[in-house]
Parts: structure tokens; sequence; C-alpha cells
């Protein structure tokens, strides 16, 4: 009896104790792993992007199910729009186009996986939203694409959404979808039944089966979904995309908060991307265009000396971002300007067959406008 | 007060009640040290990316619709309110997946015992393929091969012309009550007394005179007068709606959605497979003298069953069949893959919206373990009142 008392009061004493001695000093976390002492160092130095650049490669979290963006055809390793910014990137930091290191990544973990460093850079089609900004801790870039949700339907069963008050909606969790999807029947006033299912594929079998009237999801998406549909089914022209916008989608690569000199440095691809389509800089001409820069915004961009109409010893712009002098040499000749990326892989001689619309350049009728490179 | 037995006292690391109490002190530090660290590594990691532990966000609006959900919800209510239509959700599929799981494993695993050697092959072979097969699979098995490819919505099929089966969903005829459905409910109430007095005096005469008793007949006739009278004393208190083919749905009626069919039956089909075993082998644990004597004193074989075998088996079942209550809990997770709206699905959009997954998944654990602890203690209460009293 005595004895069991004293176990008990021992074992008090002891929690106690531990307790308070972990009260009284808080521990330095234990903490092994890199990533942390490197997000330490951002705020002195270039950080992430340094180690990159020492690395020799760099990590880009993407998608490998979206055909267009970001898609694996059997074996090999992914294709697309979203694969060539990139190797955009990786040409402007490194020098080698082929200095990619593609980390697969689905919609639910993205966010995760970022934080927790197993890729540098997010270029997976992610919509940019305020809370993904605030709650995720995400440092965006310019939009690469501007996307917007829709709805596909089988051929000829629905005019318009209004006309489908009641339908059964599919849907893939773990998207912006979900919500927009809620919001949009709402407004409309029309009642609907979201059948949420946790990948694409899964979701095909049921729509094939008649389980849903309509699917919903990136325009970008549905579009390329749709050019894939088997031809047991009826082949892409057995469904057909609505005309409504449900939601506004910018897709942007993005990285890390605590990481904004890569973050910048990416920034400045994209934008230096689009503003080679807007100046007529292309992957065919861009070596001549740096040799001898036909303007004063050409040289700046391609990080040529400006031409000094007085005729004095001209001198190139350095923009401060941590980047080589050509880094925009590098990135355009690697995989064209914005305009022929959309082209080789979205435009309309590929099978998803996208216009350019509102991704057009601003010149154009479009929104896709550039920050300056000077 | 010298001690003339100090020398043969062993040195105290070598003292078991010694040892025995240090064993135990160093275990619990090290779980309490390992359980600090893992609270304080979250939390830095947290405040690295400036953000803390906060479950304030769960008070803000969802946004998002449910399919199906059996407390009310729409998109405009909170975090919290969708995440207990999850909970209620995967409660309803459990609550009505155990009750067909334990009567399709105990009649099966009866069968397993068959004087039949057709019915033993046939119920042993179920049981060997459903148990080796990953819950998974049977579960997508049947959503996509067997559900989805019932007939779409305008072919429904039509049992009698009263139920209809399509494969967005079943749907049984409802009572829908009327304005004096309480005041019926109460007449439906007495006529259920009423029933059960008939009954325990019918047992009665039986006894005491030996008479046929017919007591079921005798039952269920006073039910359906005393609730028919009530009926039409009332004046239609309820009516009976039947479902019909809609535009994009069943319109009325009891409906099942497909999903909810496709884990029911999916996990249903499983689990009876372990309780069948079970039952069988604590058919098997039955003393055989129990089963001679019941024999020898003229019992049918039914009646042995009924009367002496099964009453005994269950009780010996019942604490082996409370896990398999609990891995059906925790396999509607599996719910998930074929879009049941259950806590693994909708906390996936949640944390999508919201962030804040650490949050997220802690009440994903709580809320398992909770359920799990209060199924287990309510069957350990169950079996705590058939449990042999007075024995160890």
């Amino acid at each position: 009896m005595r004895s069991r008392w004293m176990r008990l009061v021992a074992l008090l004493a002891v929690i106690a104790l531990v307790g308070i001695a972990c009260d009284r000093d808080t521990p330095e976390p234990v903490d092994t792993d890199n990533e942390n002492t490197e997000n330490g160092d951002a705020a002195q130095g270039g950080g992430l992007l340094d180690e990159v650049i020492s690395r020799g490669a760099i990590r880009c979290g993407v998608n490998e199910t979206v055909p267009g963006f970001g898609f694996t055809a059997g074996q090999g390793e992914p294709e697309g729009f979203d694969i060539d910014f990139c190797r955009a990137f990786a040409a402007a930091i490194i020098g080698d186009p082929e200095a990619i290191e593609l980390v697969p990544i689905d919609a639910d973990n993205r966010f995760i996986a970022l934080q927790n460093g197993d890729y540098d850079v997010l270029v997976r089609n992610t919509t940019w939203t305020a809370s993904r900004d605030g709650n995720e801790g995400v440092f965006f870039a310019h939009p690469n694409f501007y996307d917007g949700q829709a709805m596909m339907v089988r051929t000829g069963e629905f005019g318009s959404i209004e006309d489908m008050d009641g339908a059964n909606i599919c849907v893939t969790s773990g998207t912006t979808t979900e919500l927009n999807l809620a919001d949009y029947f709402g407004t409309l006033g029309l009642d609907f039944t979201p059948v949420t299912f946790a990948e694409n594929p899964q979701l095909q079998r049921a729509f094939v089966r008649g389980r849903c009237d309509g699917w919903t999801s990136d325009r970008s998406q549905l579009a390329g979904i749709r050019s894939a549909w088997p031809d047991g089914e009826g082949g892409p022209d057995a469904l057909e995309i609505l005309d409504e916008v449900m939601s506004k989608e910018p897709l942007a690569p993005g990285v890390l908060d605590s990481e904004v000199a890569l973050g910048d440095a990416i920034n400045a691809v994209v934008n230096g991307l689009i503003l080679a389509e807007e100046l007529g800089v292309t992957s065919g001409n861009v070596g001549q265009m740096a040799g001898d820069p036909p303007s004063g915004p050409i040289a700046s961009l391609l990080g040529a000396p400006v031409p000094d109409p007085a005729g004095g010893e001209a001198a190139a712009v350095d923009f401060g971002l941590g980047l080589p002098q050509d880094f925009m040499v590098q990135a355009i000749s690697a995989v064209g300007n914005y305009g022929e990326i959309f082209a080789q892989h979205l435009g309309p001689n590929t099978p998803l067959g996208l216009e350019r619309g509102i991704n057009a350049l601003w010149t154009n009728g479009g929104i896709q406008y550039a920050y300056p490179l000077r | 007060m010298a001690a003339p037995a100090g020398s043969l006292k062993p040195p105290l690391w070598r003292d078991v009640r010694v040892l025995r109490v240090v064993g135990q002190v160093a275990f619990v530090i090290a779980v309490v040290v390992i359980f600090q660290q893992m609270y304080l590594n979250a939390t830095f990691q947290l405040a690295e990316r400036g953000r803390e532990l906060s479950y304030d966000f769960l008070d803000s609006r969802a946004g998002f619709g449910v399919k199906e959900h059996f407390i009310a919800y729409s998109p405009n209510r909170s975090f919290w309110r969708v995440f207990w239509v999850a909970v209620t959700n995967a409660m309803v599929v459990t609550f009505a997946g155990i009750v067909l799981a334990t009567i399709l494993g105990v009649i099966i695993g009866i069968a397993r015992l068959s004087p039949s050697w057709l019915l033993r092959k046939i119920t042993q072979a179920y049981v060997e393929v459903i148990r080796n097969v990953p819950a998974l699979v049977q579960i997508v098995f049947w959503y996509t091969v067997v559900i989805l490819a019932i007939p779409r919505l305008k072919d429904s099929i039509s049992v009698f012309d009263v139920a209809l089966i399509s494969n967005r969903g079943a749907a049984i005829p409802a009572i829908r009550g009327g304005e004096d459905f309480g005041m019926w409910s109460l007449g439906f109430l007495c006529a259920v007394v009423a029933a059960v007095f008939v009954w325990r005096w019918r047992s009665k005469v039986f006894d005491e005179t030996g008479e046929p008793h017919y007591r079921f007949l005798w039952s269920s006739g006073v039910l359906v007068a005393v609730a028919g009278v009530a009926y039409i004393l009332l004046g239609d208190p309820f009516s009976i709606e039947t479902p019909e083919i809609g535009l994009r749905n069943l319109k009325g009626g009891t409906q099942v959605s497909p999903e909810f069919a496709g884990v029911l039956i999916g996990l249903v089909v499983y689990t009876a497979a372990f309780i069948a075993e079970i039952v069988r082998g604590s058919i098997l644990a039955v003393s055989k003298g129990q089963k001679e004597a019941a024999e020898a004193l003229g019992l049918t074989p039914g009646q042995q069953l009924r009367y002496v075998v099964l009453p005994q088996a269950l009780r010996i079942a019942l604490p082996s069949i409370t896990n398999q209550y609990l891995n059906f809990w925790k396999n509607t997770s599996l719910g998930f893959f074929i879009a049941y709206p259950e806590i693994i699905n909708i906390t996936r959009t949640m944390i999508n919206q919201a962030g804040h997954e650490l949050e997220v998944f802690s009440l994903v654990v709580a809320i398992y373990l909770a359920v799990s602890l209060i199924l287990s203690f309510l069957m350990n209460v169950l079996n705590r009142s058939v449990a042999l009293k007075g024995g160890r």
C-alpha cells in the first residue's frame, strides 16, 4: 500500500519537475532541416535565390494532369505552358533551361509542400487570392494566365447556366471552384447538388455514366479535358463549354513570402516574357537584337548597353535583382516570348484550341500588361 | 536497530522495485518531453510564417455547398457548421451500417456452420473473398461498377410503382405528417402499449391453461385497430408520398444518394464478413454439452440455436464485434473517394479555403477519437449488462 503511494508521489513530482523545467527555459525547438536557416538568411541576402544558383537547379512544384499546362504523356517529363515558365526561370537564374527539377504536386498539398520547402517555385495553375497571400503565406508574381471558371455539359443539354436549376454538378475538392459554384448559383437563385470528388479520373467516370449534369472547373482545364475526351464517349464534340464566366481566376507562379528575392526574380521573368512579345523580341531574333538593340526598351530588356544617341559610351541597366545581366536573353532563347509559349501549348493550333481572349496583350485588346524593365 | 540482513540487500541499481519505478518515471519523462517538443516545434514553425495556432476561423463563412446533410446547412453557414455536417454524415452511415452489418454477419456466421454443404461453401467463399480485398477497392467497386451502372434517371427502375432506383439515387415512399400528426403519433403509442399488454395477457393464458396463445395475431390486430381508429378519428393525419422522376433528380419520398449507398453497401459487406467469423467462432466456443442438453429436451434445431446456443454465443462475440464497429466508423473516411461528404472530404475543402491545416487536422483526430471512445463505452456498458454475473 505504502509503496504504491510512494510511486504515485514520485511520478507526480517528476511530471511537475519536467513541466517547470520546460516552462523555464522554453528550449529552442529541435530544428534540423536547413529550410529554416535559409528562411533566416532571406532577410539579409538572396536566401533561396542564392541557394538555387549554387545548387545549379530550380525545383518547380508543377501539375502533371492538366493537358496544355502541365501533363505527362505516357512516360517522361511533364510538358506544357507552366513547365515552360519553369524552364524560363531556370534559364534566367542559372543560364540553363534544363536545370529544372519538376516536383509533381496535387492541389491539396501544394501550399504545405511549399511551406515545407519541398520545392522552390509554385508554377501549377494556381489562382492568386487574398487568403493565399495571407493565410498560406505565398508571394505571387504577375499572372501568366487569366483564367475563369466555366461549366462543361453534354452537347445540347443546356443553353446556359440559367437553365441548370436543380442540376447535379461534378466538382473536384481542394480548389476555389466549390466556392464559386455556390456563389454563382446562389446569385442566380438556382438550386444545385455539388458532387465533390477527390480526383479528376473518378469524376470523369461518374460524369460519363450520367451521374452529373455539369462539370465545373477552370475553363483552361475543361478545354484540356474536353480535348482528350475518349472517342468511345463521342470525342470532344460530345461536350461543350458554356459561355458564362463564373469567376475570375488569375493563375500566377508563386514563392514563399519570406523569399522576396526569388519572388522578384521570377516576377521579372514573367513580365519580361510579356514585354518581349510586345516589343517583338522572339526566340528567333533575340540573339541578333541583343547584339544590336534597335531601341532603348529592347536594350534594357535584354541587358545590352543602351545606345546613346549622342554617341557617348553606352551603359547597361542593372535592375539589382541578383540575376545575370543577360537573364532575359537566356529565357527568351530557351522558351520564346509569352505569345510563343501560349501558341505552342494552348493556342488554336493545339488540341486545346484556346483563343488568346483576355490573355492577349493590352495593345491587342487583352489585359496582359507588363511592368517596364528599366 | 541495526539491520543484520543489510548485507543481503542488493544495491539500488539492481533492486527490482527501484528499477520498476525508475523505468516508469523515465518513460513518463520521455513522453512528456516528446509531446512538449512537438507542440513547441509546431508553434515555432507557425510563428516563423507569421501565424499562430488559432481556431477563430471556424466561425467565418464556409461558402461551399454540401450535397447531402442530415442537419440544416447552406453555404452561408460557418466552418463549424459544415464540420458538424460532415460528422453527422459519417455518423448516419455508421449507425445504419453497423445494424445492417450485424444482421448480415450473424446470418452468415450461422450459415457457415450449416449442415448444408452448399450453404457452407458459399458463405465460406464470401468470407474469404471479402476479408482479403481492401475495403477501399470494394467501395470503389460498388460505386463505379455497380451503382453508376444502374440506369439513368429517365429510365429509373420502378419497384412495384412505389420505389424508384436510378444512378442519381434511390427513393422509397415517405410518410408526410399533416397538422394532426402529433396527435396521431400519440394514438400510435397507445396502440403499441395496448399490443404489448395483449401479448402479455395471451402469454399468461397460454402458460396457465395451455390453450393456443396466437399472441402475434392478437397483438398485431389490436395495434392495427387502435392506430386505424385514431387515423379515422383525426381525418387523414398523414399522407404517403411516393417518389417520382423529376427533371434532374428523383422527387419526393425518402431518398438515398448513390454515394451514401456506395459507402453503406461497401462497408456493410466488408464488415459483415469479419462479424460472421466472430459469430462462427463464438458458436463453436459454446460448450457442446449445451447443445446436447437442448437436443435431449426435444428442442428442434432452430429452437436449439435460438434459445440455447445463440444467446451464449453472442455474449462471447460482443467484445470482438465492438472492434468491428469501431473499424466501421473509421472506414467511413474511405467515402471520400466516391464523393460522399464525410469528414475527410469536407475538411479537405475547409483546409483549401481557410488554410489552418494543423487546426483542422487536430479537429479531425479529435472527432474520430471521441466518437470511437463513446462507441466503445456504449458497447462496454452493453457487454457488462449481458455478461455472466458473479464471474470474473
